[in-house]
């Protein structure tokens, strides 16, 4: 097979820029309110027009674009964090979650639900802890007597802390007997960009710009991986040391993104296999391509979440699930030779 | 460059020792061959002196300088190896993984140069891939595959190579051709340790031999000094045929199976 067609790869990254503001307007026009171009763009660029209404200024700068910046970084953090995770476990079917994080993020946001009803503060503080004491359980787990990382004990290990976690999980919904509460965590286990606000846009956007810079930094390395740990060694890549780097940071990364938007599913999974099919393997073209089309695809799904069954609105998981799935497996089938 | 295993010694988890007290010097520019039954340590050697396992005790010199106290990086601009078999974890094209060669003498973020094209070009040219430049890495032969390999270590314009029985998935053509770019590299002032199971090719290629029996070295030198009948049979425990070829003027061992049956 000729791989030729990946020469097209800088032209396509610019072509995604202009994806993701074509998404960032559209995210912000559609929904049970449609805004129109005008409006949106005037509001955006405070520019004062008549003929835009004081009430759609303020859904789009309150409540649409904090919305669709969240499911930007949301997005773009999921992807970048699967395409790492992919490179580190040198499986295309490793995602995100690989570390027990899902679960883990779960259980402490059902204690925070639970137990402290949830409030703004307590919810993505309890999932990012749930999900860092999952992934340190599982970091201590594979980390041999001789202080070496195996990759095969770290996957058997965030299975087991995972399905921990998530016994966790059901046992506190159990207790907690029917009630509003049960559907909060139900939809936050489903994710959604529904608590979005400036607030968490301004805590999360630090942490995805330097993690996904840092994911960035050490993309060269990825790529000697994929020889495997003692060819990255042969190549002057030392394996443990990227491990640990690259683990932090996905870890960071997601439990930041979980803690703000639940566990959305497929996003990690999916979005950097598609994006290796389409531009090829090579990290440094791969993670930015990964975080644009994964920022653009949560928007355009919460879109549909939005207006589907307005208004009452779908758990976002569901809409990537539905729209991912069948289109993961029409490149399986078409291309599945090369993955 | 000169690489000298000074009482080196070294175990694997929870097993007895895989080398012992090994000690040997490899003179700059030499062409060695390591051989030896399967578990007599050659692989664990090879691995000890390109720093991907540290030894026990004991230490590693290339010249003079012992390896522990250079980075990965820099010890890999200076040595390259080829496994034995390497799998790839992604679609990466041939060219893509001939270009990893050059990691450790980029920095992080440069374009290629000109001297990293031309490396590049170079180590296709020599093993012969050229033709196979825009295939995926994963739809080749494990032949290609192998000298795919051989270009990424070249690409690495390293002083010495290491090659862990590099020809054992490959066609008898394709064997001698990768063991004549190694020798020719050896020629041209490489100095080159391989593990090789294959005596006779060794004893055609190279100019040192080191015999290996229980994580111990039995016996170094000249190959036609090293390669006799008694050598060969108390480590290989065959009986064989061992001659100097008339017209090569090189050792040869022909395993005698006859003599094997009659026990």
């Amino acid at each position: 097979m000729m791989v030729g067609h990946r020469r097209l790869g800088i032209w396509l990254l610019w072509g995604l820029v202009i994806l993701m503001v074509v998404s960032i307007v559209a995210g912000i026009m559609v929904g049970p309110v449609m805004i129109p171009m005008r409006s949106v763009v005037a509001s955006l660029l405070n520019v004062s027009d008549d003929n835009v209404s004081a009430i759609h200024r303020i859904i789009v700068r309150q409540i649409r674009l904090p919305r669709v910046l969240l499911g930007l970084l949301v997005g773009s953090a999921l992807a970048v964090s699967g395409a790492a995770m992919q490179g580190v476990f040198r499986n295309p079917l490793a995602s995100p979650y690989i570390l027990g994080l899902a679960s883990g993020a779960s259980a402490g946001a059902a204690v925070a639900i639970l137990f402290a009803s949830g409030s703004l503060f307590f919810l993505p503080f309890g999932a990012f802890v749930g999900a860092a004491v999952a992934a340190l359980a599982v970091f201590r787990m594979a980390r041999g007597s001789d202080g070496r990382t195996s990759i095969l004990t770290l996957i058997l290990a965030g299975v087991a802390i995972g399905a921990l976690f998530s016994a966790l999980t059901s046992f506190l919904l159990f207790l907690s007997s029917g009630g509003e509460r049960l559907s909060d965590v139900l939809f936050w286990i489903m994710g959604g960009l529904g608590r979005a606000s400036w607030t968490s846009v301004a805590l999360l956007s630090p942490v995805v710009a330097v993690g996904i810079a840092a994911i960035l930094y050490f993309s060269r390395d990825l790529n000697a991986l994929a020889l495997g740990e003692e060819g990255a060694h042969h190549i002057g890549v030392n394996p443990e040391t990227l491990y640990r780097w690259l683990l932090v940071l996905t870890t960071v990364l997601t439990a930041s993104a979980v803690a703000m938007a639940g566990t959305i599913g497929f996003i990690g999974l999916v979005i950097p296999h598609v994006m290796r099919l389409l531009i090829g393997p090579d990290h440094r073209r791969l993670i930015p391509a990964s975080a644009l089309v994964g920022g653009c695809f949560l928007i355009w799904s919460d879109m549909a979440a939005r207006t589907v069954l307005a208004p009452a609105e779908l758990p976002v998981g569901v809409i990537t699930a539905f729209f991912g799935a069948p289109f993961f497996l029409y490149l399986l089938k078409t291309r599945g030779a090369s993955l | 460059m000169r690489i000298e295993v000074r009482n080196v010694s070294f175990a694997y988890p929870d097993s007895p020792l895989a080398l012992n007290q090994v000690s040997l010097e490899i003179a700059s520019g030499s062409c060695c061959a390591l051989i030896g039954p399967n578990g007599s340590g050659k692989s664990t050697l090879l691995r000890i002196v390109s720093g991907v396992l540290p030894p026990k005790t004991g230490v590693v010199l290339l010249d003079d300088t012992p390896i522990d106290t250079r980075s990965a990086r820099e010890i890999a601009r200076h040595l390259a190896m080829v496994e034995q078999e390497r799998v790839i974890g992604f679609d990466f094209s041939v060219r893509e993984v001939v270009a990893l060669g050059r990691i450790p003498h980029r920095s992080r973020f440069a374009k290629e140069r000109p001297e990293d094209v031309r490396a590049i070009d170079h180590a296709m040219d020599l093993a012969d891939v050229c033709a196979l430049a825009n295939r995926s890495i994963r739809a080749i032969s494990g032949g290609e595959r192998q000298r795919v390999h051989l270009a990424m270590a070249l690409a690495q314009e390293p002083a010495v190579l290491l090659l862990d029985e590099p020809t054992t998935y490959l066609d008898l053509r394709h064997q001698t051709q990768f063991m004549s770019i190694v020798r020719q590299r050896a020629c041209e002032g490489m100095t080159v340790l391989i593990a090789i199971h294959d005596l006779t090719m060794a004893a055609q290629v190279t100019n040192h031999m080191v015999l290996m029996g229980d994580g111990q070295v039995v016996v170094a030198g000249q190959p036609a000094d090293v390669l006799t009948a008694e050598n060969v049979e108390s480590a290989f425990g065959v009986r064989a045929i061992v001659g100097r070829h008339p017209l090569l003027g090189s050792t040869y061992v022909l395993p005698n199976l006859a003599r094997e049956r009659e026990g």
